[in-house]
């Protein structure tokens, strides 16, 4: 067993862990943080996408030893008092049918417009090439990453135009 | 923001839909709501199965076959039993006396035959994946070791691979008792198809293959089950599409009576027909659970769902068509032969009968004939994938019909306009046999056409070929039609349907005036909640917000069918609408009470009901709501409630239709494909909400593309899953599809009282031909009259090798 210190959505943990166990399964099984699912074993689908000191990381693609001393944001951690402009946008844009890759899919978003904050419709589709969607197609999720990238630089969104943000409906 | 999104045709439905205004006089109907369901998706808080965790909750694995086929001579989980944390194993042989057969629910012929499909193998496996031992261990981790130490003894057999080869004497035998690997003959012939060919002039013959394809919701199945060992309860919460099927079939299978089990689909994450079934590992949790006396948990990791999950498609048609020179449709003539895999699952073999009505698509012709050949094969069984023997129909008769075009010269659109079904003439009978209410195919041609600029990539077509550049442009058309809404019941009873197809739903008025809608459809990423709280705000006259909807529980929605074969919307829904109707005539007699008016001289609208010709005379429907829960003064012998239940059983199937046009660059170099544009005009009817039907469409789409461009599951020779993760099958990405345009037309159905279709499964239909369509269109000049699917870039440039004389 090893000892690991992860700071997870402004919490730190400190546990013993096998040095096999995966970090999304530290993340679940072992912290019950069960908002970042899991999609595949393979890494390929993204779905368990979760942002280690800022960038996107698969969490089924790295060991939970070897997020010890980081800081990790899941999707439970994302918004901020309010929610984040990705997740308005994928609302507001019906990104998301039935929600399965949506952790993942928002949270490389988040990291795509931190990188690139004024990406063309061509470079969200590659940005996103590592989180695969069954439901919508990516039609919507393009719109919504770029609706979103439009309210991180200020030029759409005003506060309160987004009268249903808060899922008080 | 605004809320409505642009749609020229469902603003003029708020326009004109005052009586049935919601409370701030905007009709719910056709709103682009945003979805209630969003909140907790985009926020991490979603109850997915394998998010719940019970206390003293134990884990299963399960160890499957590495064999295609094979006796099991000999299992000894004792080893496994040593390996700490493990709490139970069990062998198929242990278990064989918990439960009986894996149900198939659609014996389609009286002699079908019917194999035995015990959840765990025990004296044979016969498939890669099938389950051979389940061990119980303290975590996933645990259990997945201890897998490694079960001793598993085979004597291989034969792999049956090739279903033609299957149908041979003397071909090895998937059921050896069965004496043959033929499951059923299911043959249909509507006319004289012999007397069509004979005065036909022309006879265009061709072989599509429809590829296996995995279904891959990108939740993973899971199970959690629950005992309460000393009354002998159990509460299953399972990642399915159909918890009120399964519940019945849970029983049956186990001998645990019906009563005693609950089933609950929590949040389920995708399900494109994967989901509607009764899956071995449901019946193991549960028998394990009532076994052991624990809660238990199976999630499957994906590599595992690819063997242990059911596939879809896997069907290779022989279609002929016959016409005369001047285009005019005499006949059609199928041979079909569908691989059943390994067993029959839930409605394995009626997939394919499914499509069976469907392969004259919007065509008018004086005959038809088809067989259908089910085949048993050493590979996962087959079961419904969306579209469910539909998109099978649609691309043969789309396909043939590009082939017949241009066998006649003739563009392929104007041949399809020459043989389609008028306008004016629904409700238009079939050669399939199926009554078509409505439909206006002229109107979604039109209106896709001017979007796609038809006549403008005919032109730039024609130029590249004329300057023979390496990159050719291809133009694909796919005009379908589809039956979904699986009902009425009698239909599916006089096709062997184990069940029936009517769907159930219950409206109750809080003492608040708040509205709590029951359905017995199971949603799992389609927005009932969203779209039926519509609907009841829209009948009831309350606010949007001031309605919840209830699923996928059969405590709390008792009484359902579920959901798959895009039957939710126009049986379900329309159940919604219905029961709110019963709730307004008992608030009527209430609030004509309360007025002292005659009932029949109350009017209804903006949820209050009014004296007419007394304005200041009103009730609202929530006054009457408390009214009837304080019951002090109803009408004499009323009960007091005004909750509702509707159970809808309909008379027809519902007929979506419309135009999909592709526009395919193929570099006749490397055969590498690109999509240029895609256009889909669909006509379903009267929408609720656009926002999500034009999700439905882009989803749908995307699953269609995949078939045509991309997806395919591959055995090799010893009956090895070759593409076994998601490494080797490819599921299309962001970077691999195009935008698409879509737009509406909207011809009510005249078969239900909002006049809706569904839409789940239209886009998946319409899309594989448009595509296929568009790549051999682009070809045509190299000579080339079929590209096997999926189109890949070697498939593409290989076929122009050999059928394209570039060698």
């Amino acid at each position: 067993m090893a000892r690991v210190s992860i700071k997870v959505d402004g919490v730190t943990y400190e546990d013993e862990v096998e040095p096999r166990r995966l970090l999304v399964h530290h993340l679940r099984d072992g912290l019950g943080r069960v908002g970042t699912p899991v999609g595949c074993d393979t890494s390929n689908c993204g779905a368990c996408t979760v942002l280690v000191d800022g960038e996107s990381v698969k969490s089924c693609s790295v060991l939970a030893v070897q997020a010890d001393g980081a800081e990790i944001t899941t999707i439970q951690g994302l918004a901020d008092g309010e929610w984040h402009p990705v997740q308005k946008a994928f609302r507001e844009h019906h990104g998301l049918q039935c929600g399965y890759c949506t952790p993942g899919m928002v949270l490389a978003a988040v990291d795509l417009l931190r990188n690139n904050p004024d990406p063309t419709a061509e470079e969200v589709r590659h940005g996103l090439e590592g989180n695969l969607c069954r439901c919508t197609g990516y039609v919507n999720i393009v719109r919504a990453v770029l609706a979103a990238a439009a309210e991180l630089r200020g030029e759409a969104a005003k506060p309160g135009a987004f009268s249903e943000a808060g899922g008080a409906s | 923001m605004t809320e409505e999104i642009d749609a020229g045709l469902v603003a003029e439905e708020i326009a004109e839909a005052g009586a049935l205004a919601g409370p701030d006089g905007t009709r719910e109907l056709g709103r682009g709501r945003r979805r209630k369901e969003d909140a907790k998706l985009l926020t991490g808080q979603t109850t997915w199965t394998d998010n719940i965790t019970l206390p003293g909750m134990l884990h299963l694995a399960i160890l499957r076959s590495p064999m295609a086929h094979a006796r099991v001579t000999g299992v000894d989980v004792s080893a496994a039993l040593e390996r700490p944390g493990v709490i139970a194993a069990f062998s198929g042989a242990d278990l064989a006396d918990s439960w009986g057969s894996l149900p198939c629910a659609w014996p389609v012929t009286a002699d079908m035959v019917q194999p035995a499909h015990p959840p765990i193998a025990a004296e044979e496996v016969r498939h890669v994946g099938d389950a051979v031992a389940v061990v119980v261990a303290r975590d996933r981790y645990a259990a997945a070791d201890a897998l490694e130490a079960i001793d598993v003894d085979y004597e291989p057999l034969p792999p049956v691979l090739d279903m033609e080869a299957a149908l041979q004497d003397g071909a090895p035998l998937v059921h050896s008792d069965a004496g043959t690997n033929r499951c059923y003959l299911w043959p249909l012939e509507t006319g004289d198809y012999a007397a069509a060919r004979e005065a036909a002039e022309v006879v265009v013959r061709r072989r599509f293959v429809h590829q296996r394809l995995i279904p891959n919701a990108m939740e993973p199945r899971a199970v959690v089950v629950a005992p309460i060992a000393a009354a002998d309860e159990y509460t299953l919460y399972s990642s399915t599409q159909v918890p009120h099927i399964l519940r019945v079939m849970l029983a049956i299978v186990t001998g645990i009576p019906e009563q005693k089990i609950r089933v609950i689909a929590p949040d389920v994450g995708g399900g494109f027909g994967s989901k509607l079934d009764v899956y071995a590992e449901e019946v193991i949790a549960l028998v394990v659970a009532k076994r052991i006396g624990r809660p238990v948990k199976w999630t499957e990791s994906r590599s595992e769902g690819y063997q242990a999950t059911i596939h879809g498609r896997d069907v290779i048609q022989d279609v002929e068509i016959a016409a005369m020179r001047d285009g005019t449709l005499r006949g059609l003539k199928v041979d079909l032969f569908a691989d059943m895999g390994a067993y029959l699952q839930l409605v394995t073999p009626g997939i394919p009968v499914l499509g069976a009505f469907m392969y004259p698509g919007i065509y008018k012709m004086d005959a038809y004939k088809l067989d259908i050949t089910g085949v048993f094969t050493t590979k996962t069984p087959t079961d419904a994938y969306r579209g469910a023997g539909r998109p099978e129909a649609t691309f043969a008769i789309e396909r043939i019909m590009d082939e017949l075009a241009v066998e006649l010269g003739r563009d392929p659109i104007d041949l399809r306009r020459q043989n389609w079904i008028k306008h004016e003439e629904f409700p238009y009978t079939t050669a399939g046999g199926l009554t078509y209410d409505s439909g206006n195919y002229d109107a979604a041609t039109g209106k896709a056409t001017a979007l796609f600029d038809y006549d403008g990539l005919r032109r730039e077509q024609a130029e590249r070929r004329d300057r023979k550049d390496p990159v050719q442009l291809g133009i694909g058309v796919s005009t379908y039609t589809e039956m979904c809404g699986l009902a009425p019941s009698r239909v599916l009873g006089s096709l062997s349907y184990g069940a029936g197809g009517w769907e159930a739903a219950g409206v109750r008025m809080l003492p608040t005036g708040r509205v709590e809608v029951v359905t017995g459809t199971s949603p799992h990423g389609q927005g009932h909640a969203t779209a039926w709280s519509q609907i009841a705000a829209d009948a009831l006259g309350v606010p949007f917000e001031d309605v919840e909807v209830i699923h996928g529980d059969t405590d709390s929605s008792p009484k359902g069918m579920d959901t798959y074969g895009s039957r939710s919307l126009v049986i379900g829904g329309i159940a919604v609408h219905l029961a709110c109707g019963k709730v307004i005539d008992k608030a009527r007699r209430v609030a004509a009470h309360l007025l002292e008016a005659a009932e029949q001289d109350l009017e209804f609208a903006k949820g209050t009901f009014t004296v007419k010709g007394s304005p200041e005379a009103t009730k609202t429907i929530q006054e009457v709501a408390l009214a009837t829960f304080a019951a002090h003064n109803l009408p004499e012998g009323m009960e007091p409630t005004l909750d509702s239940e509707a159970v809808l059983d309909p008379d027809n199937f519902s007929y979506p239709h419309g135009t999909h046009l592709c526009a395919v660059e193929v570099d006749t170099e490397t055969g590498g494909t690109r999509i240029r544009s895609y256009v889909a005009v669909d006509d379903v009817g009267k929408v609720i909400n656009p926002l999500i039907v034009e999700g439905q469409v882009h989803g749908g789409l995307a699953q269609g593309i995949g078939q045509a461009l991309f997806e395919e599951a591959v055995y090799d020779e010893d009956g090895n899953l070759t593409t076994g993760t998601m490494v080797d099958y490819l599921v299309p990405s962001a970077a691999d599809l195009p935008e698409f345009v879509t737009d509406r037309t909207e011809t009510p159905a005249t078969s239900n009282p909002l006049g809706v279709k569904g839409v789940g499964e239209a886009g998946t239909i319409a899309a594989t031909p448009a595509v296929v369509n568009a790549i051999v269109d682009a070809l045509r000049p190299y000579g080339v009259t079929e590209v096997p699917m999926p189109c890949t870039p070697e498939r593409v440039w290989r076929t122009l090798q050999e059928q394209g004389g570039l060698r």
